[in-house]
């Protein structure tokens, strides 16, 4: 009886062991990832949450009011504005995203297929960095002497007989907009598919040789597929950094053209914060739904993992 | 009452002249001055933050009063939204505020600034009647078009939400700088002389010119040319109807389409740069901005227009949570800033002093002469800093004091409509 007992005893023992263990395999991960998700909430989810809730909030253009009241959306999704600045601001997107995916996606291809010598590759990818070693604001402004009617291209120019009128559109445009974009931003499209490249297998490459591939072949059946990832990452940065910009698209347009940021700083500048809270909520909205296309296109988790 | 509280503004200097001097003795009188040490031990001790645009708020103009005065004056640039933002949401982080009278209409019933009591300031007498009557030098009444200073310069009583009608003792800020603005045009690549304001919309300077991005004073400028033109006649190009909004905006929208404007500048290099690199001949313009690309030694010409000018003006608030020693130091700092030494200075950057005749006191006669008379320099010109601005023999745009101030069309302001006019200008930009 008592044996009986002591085996029950350590039956019920082992069975509260694994019961313990199987809450502890359960737990430990949500307690391995508390830290993070703390700082997280702390600074991204608390300040949305903020922003949320202001945006549905009243003013009179000096004090909040906590009242609910959606009159704030109502005027952004019944604005003719709303709809010239997004398409506005997604036009700055694709440009911005198709040329500096072009030149990212060649200089990284250069880099990793031409250059054998890898001191001499990580040397050439130093060099993409060099711009990077000052401020954005001074590599933006250095354009504008360049560009303008009166600056170094026109004027050159104009010098060697290329020209008789001064171009204008180089400066306070559009052109003048993406450019900038495409200078300060291409380097986000750089690094990452250039790490992906650099990833793919030589073996892979001669092995489709061998099989007859033509180059072409090479880049649009291996090279590309191969390399998704990185175009993913690099474009999700700069699809952020365009949609979130104002500063560039005020100083090189002249003021001429506005984002959907510039007008909400606007709203800031005087004082209409609920209205700035819910043009911003739609902001994320967009550049969320930008980022959910490009993450179906790639599974970028399942690649990185690769 | 008033006898006693201009005694307690004397005591106030008095006081301060003991303490420079060191000494603990005292001239008989005021109970107000019985601690002396205690003062000048705590004295030393206080620091005021005062914040406010680049062009009023000076780091030379505050170290001077610091010297002066024995405590800390501390500055920090801010610009007019910013300004009005901060006094609202984070008042604790001002104590003094260099705020544009338009920005008063929307700051002061936030009870944020505290009225100012007149009395204490020494020279309030010398203020001149703009500010104190709402007249011009000849004793007429100023243009109401947008938001005369007047109108917003006196409050009923203090903790009053309000303005007053007229002088009641209390004002809402100590009225400090202020100018009549015009358009800066590059004579040299013009070729012929500018008159009205009409010019800014002539299709013959497409592409060369531009307009300031701050709506509330962008459609002002607009609104003049547009005026001058002939189109319409607008009831108050200050505080325009929803309707008056929408054709202003309509025809700069076609303007713009038609490509005549360059750029729209929304800080003060940006109108630097442009009028200095030549990208524009004609735009809105402010005075420091004229006499830097001067510097550059580009000439620009900031001449008066024959519908006038459209004026400003700024003046210093005193923070609400202001209070004891901290109030008083900073009725000194007031009453400092009415002594001359910065009129003296403001007057070098261009812009006039509520004081002219302290600042008169400060400046050199060859330099008041050019600055408020009006006449041809005796002597070269400098700005504040040392540098050239013109040789002698220049002659300020538009003449003396006077025939400037005294013919200002129409104020910077908030319009009742602010919100629609904001909207629209945004579409008119984003056209």
């Amino acid at each position: 009886m008592a044996s009986f007992d002591k085996g029950l005893a350590r039956h019920v023992l082992q069975h509260k062991q694994a019961a313990f263990a199987m809450s502890n395999r359960n737990t430990k991960p949500y307690l391995e990832a508390l830290p993070y998700t703390s700082i997280l909430i702390l600074i991204v989810g608390i300040p949305i949450a903020t922003l949320l809730t202001i945006s549905f909030w009243e003013t009179d253009g000096l004090q909040l009011y906590p009242n609910f009241t959606l009159e704030n959306y109502k005027e952004i999704f019944t604005s003719k504005l709303t709809l010239i600045l997004y398409l506005q601001t997604i036009k700055y997107t694709v440009l911005t995203l198709a040329f500096s995916l072009v030149i990212g996606f060649t200089c990284s291809y250069f880099l990793v297929f031409f250059v054998k010598s890898l001191k001499i590759q990580i040397a050439l990818f130093l060099l993409c960095t060099i711009p990077f070693w000052t401020s954005t604001t001074i590599r933006m402004i250095s354009w504008v002497p360049f560009l303008g009617k009166e600056g170094i291209f026109n004027t050159a120019a104009q010098g060697v007989g290329l020209i008789d009128q001064p171009l204008a559109f180089l400066l306070f445009s559009d052109f003048a907009v993406v450019l900038t974009y495409v200078h300060l931003f291409t380097l986000f499209m750089i690094v990452p598919i250039f790490n992906s490249m650099s990833k793919i297998s030589p073996s892979v490459i001669e092995a489709a040789r061998d099989a007859g591939a033509s180059d072409f072949d090479v880049l649009i059946n291996i090279i590309i597929p191969l390399t998704k990832t990185g175009i993913a990452l690099g474009s999700i940065f700069v699809v952020a950094l365009v949609m979130g910009d104002f500063f560039v698209v005020r100083v090189m347009s002249g003021g001429q053209s506005a984002s959907v940021v510039s007008a909400m700083k606007n709203d800031i500048d005087q004082l209409y914060y609920p209205q700035a809270a819910a043009m911003a909520v739609l902001l994320i909205a967009v550049v969320l739904a930008f980022v959910y296309l490009i993450m179906r296109v790639v599974d970028i988790r399942a690649e990185l993992e690769r | 009452m008033t006898g006693k509280i201009e005694k307690l503004g004397n005591a106030g200097i008095s006081r301060r002249k003991v303490l420079k001097g060191g000494a603990a003795t005292l001239a008989a009188g005021s109970s107000l001055m019985a601690a002396p040490m205690v003062w000048a031990n705590n004295l030393k001790d206080i620091s005021l933050k005062q914040v406010g645009p680049s062009f009023s708020v000076y780091p030379d103009i505050a170290e001077k009063a610091s010297q002066d005065l024995g405590f800390k004056i501390e500055t920090q640039g801010a610009w007019t939204d910013a300004l009005m933002a901060r006094v609202v949401k984070q008042p604790e982080t001002v104590d003094i505020a260099d705020i544009e009278f338009w920005a008063l209409s929307k700051v002061w019933r936030s009870k944020q600034l505290q009225a100012i009591d007149t009395g204490k300031i020494k020279n309030w007498d010398k203020v001149i009647p703009l500010f104190r009557e709402g007249k011009n030098f000849d004793g007429s009444d100023a243009s109401r078009q947008g938001i005369l200073p007047y109108e917003v310069q006196y409050t009923d009583a203090p903790g009053s939400e309000s303005f007053a009608d007229g002088p009641t003792g209390f004002t809402t800020v100590l009225p400090t700088i202020y100018n009549a603005d015009t358009l800066g045009i590059r004579p040299d690549l013009i070729g012929r002389s500018i008159e009205s304001w009409a010019e800014l919309l002539n299709p013959e300077f497409a592409g060369k010119t531009a307009l300031i991005n701050i709506p509330q004073i962008g459609i002002m400028d607009a609104a003049m040319a547009i005026e001058a033109r002939g189109d319409f006649v607008y009831g108050d190009k200050g505080n325009m109807t929803r309707e008056e909004i929408d054709k202003t905006i309509e025809i700069l929208i076609a303007a713009k389409k038609s490509g005549q404007f360059r750029a729209f500048w929304s800080s003060f290099d940006e109108s630097v740069n442009l009028m200095a690199s030549g990208e524009v001949v004609i735009q809105s313009m402010w005075s420091p901005a004229v006499t830097a690309v001067r510097t550059r030694g580009v000439n620009v010409s900031y001449a008066p227009l024959k519908e006038g000018y459209r004026g400003w003006g700024v003046g210093m608030g005193l923070m609400s949570h202001l209070d004891g020693l901290k109030l008083e130091a900073a009725y000194e700092y007031l009453n400092w800033i009415l002594d001359g030494w910065q009129g003296a200075f403001m007057a070098k950057t261009g812009y006039y002093s509520s004081v002219p005749e302290t600042a008169k006191s400060v400046l050199s006669a060859a330099e008041w002469d050019f600055w408020y008379g009006g006449k041809a320099a005796a002597v070269d010109i400098q700005d504040p800093f040392g540098s050239l601005q013109g040789s002698a023999g220049l002659v300020r745009d538009g003449g003396s004091f006077e025939d400037r101030m005294g013919n200002v069309a129409c104020w910077n302001t908030v319009m009742d409509e602010d919100r629609y006019m904001v909207k629209r200008w945004n579409e008119f930009v984003s056209s």
